[in-house]
């Protein structure tokens, strides 16, 4: 423990410097600099590019690796989006499929070492979760009118509760663009934090195995938690769209 | 282990960088940019494409179904066909056989009836040699009989004439 004491001083941890948001070629940070953001953003349409265009160009019948997982990704989504917000959901399915590419290849990316979790940051994951809330809601009131409001009118429950629920259920309604975008920075955020926490532990040499061996444990459910994270936004974009559609309890 | 986390919580600094306001204003316009990107990608050649994949892998599959069940019928006709000839062939090997038989059985016939008319006239013969035979035996034993008769009358002292010892021994044979 003596020597654990010793070099504990010498221990830095700073699980936060991977989220800082640099220049790539200095300077100030206005809205046109390019920056690490926009190196991985970038990283992102790559990868949704080879993972999603690149695969398929053979356009085989009997399908190689990478054209099964576009065509996995691809049924994946599309029966997602039938599923829960119907036959006449299907019409957004690029956008959602858009979502999703773009939330999985980002999370995927920032795992790779030394890289920068473009979802990391609220900025981004609010952009994309209060897009679904406007998008939504504007949506609701072009396809239902004054009856999308319905939504907010139990009307299944006793009429004295309605009043109550009306308000439970106007507040959850905004709460969502929140939890929806909080959960996915969050999510990731907290992930790549214990791993620089973890790896920060490996600085001292006697506990340096046992940190290792947490650093590849939570890596590895840092990937579940990507992926996982991924389908939680996107099935949630579409509980949210067939409450535009089929407002009615 | 107390000392560490200290120092760590120490050294953990100001301030989350995700708060940071001066960076929103990059972050959104070049989020909004790879959105937009992305999306066209997708919608205009990604998703048409794999749609299209899909769906020619439907016709496919339908096509190959529809061929291996046009496939499977022409195999049972063929099998029928199969089976008609192979009991078509089973009658006409047992028609020849049958022929076959009686031809050889009618050819039989006429020779067992060849052969037994053969054998009775060979035996006929054989039997009217043995009765010559016969006959030249019995004329032989009668003369030897006689003349055996004679001596031996002769040395009885007696004196025979010829004739009644014939008679004798004739009837002698015949006893």
């Amino acid at each position: 423990m003596a020597d654990d004491a010793k070099a504990g001083g010498g221990l830095s941890f700073k699980p936060m410097d991977q989220f800082e948001v640099k220049s790539l070629f200095g300077g100030e940070i206005g809205t046109f600099t390019l920056t690490n953001v926009t190196f991985w953003l970038v990283m992102a349409v790559l990868a949704v590019i080879a993972l999603m265009v690149l695969t398929t160009s053979k356009r085989a019948v009997v399908p190689g690796r990478g054209q099964s997982i576009a065509e996995l990704l691809y049924g994946f989504v599309y029966k997602m989006v039938e599923d829960v917000t119907g036959k006449d959901g299907i019409k957004y399915f690029p956008y959602i499929m858009t979502l999703f590419m773009f939330i999985l290849c980002a999370n995927f990316l920032g795992l790779i070492p030394m890289s920068f979790t473009t979802t990391s940051h609220i900025a981004v994951t609010a952009i994309l979760g209060f897009g679904v809330f406007i998008a939504v809601t504007v949506l609701g009131f072009v396809k239902n009118g004054a009856s999308f409001l319905s939504l907010f009118w139990v009307s299944s429950a006793p009429l004295a509760l309605r009043p109550i629920l009306a308000i439970i259920e106007i507040i959850s309604y905004f709460v969502r663009p929140v939890s929806h975008s909080i959960r996915l920075a969050g999510n990731m955020m907290a992930g790549h934090a214990v791993l620089k926490v973890f790896a920060g532990f490996a600085q001292v040499a006697a506990i340096a195995p046992l940190a290792i061996i947490g650093v590849m444990a939570i890596y590895g459910l840092e990937v579940l938690v990507s992926a996982i994270q991924a389908y939680v936004f996107t099935i949630l974009t579409c509980v949210y769209l067939k409450d535009a559609l089929h407002p009615h309890h | 282990m107390a000392t560490e986390t200290t120092s760590a919580a120490e050294a953990a600094g100001p301030g989350m960088p995700q708060l940071d306001v001066t960076t929103f204003g990059n972050q959104i316009f070049w989020l909004l940019i790879a959105l937009v990107v992305i999306y066209f990608v997708l919608s205009r050649v990604a998703l048409p494409r794999i749609a299209g994949i899909l769906a020619e892998r439907q016709g496919t599959i339908t096509n190959d179904l529809a061929a291996a069940e046009d496939l499977k019928a022409r195999a049972s006709e063929a099998e029928a066909a199969y089976d008609k000839a192979l009991a078509d062939a089973r009658a006409e090997a047992q028609r020849i056989a049958g022929e076959t038989r009686a031809a050889i059985q009618g050819d039989l016939d006429a020779a067992i009836a060849k052969a037994d008319a053969e054998i009775s006239a060979k035996a006929a013969e054989s039997e009217k040699a043995i009765g010559d035979i016969r006959a030249g035996a019995q004329e032989a034993i009668k003369e030897v009989a006689a003349d055996a008769a004679k001596d031996i009358v002769a040395l009885m002292g007696g004196k025979a004439d010829a004739r009644s010892i014939t008679a004798a021994v004739n009837a002698r044979m015949k006893g």
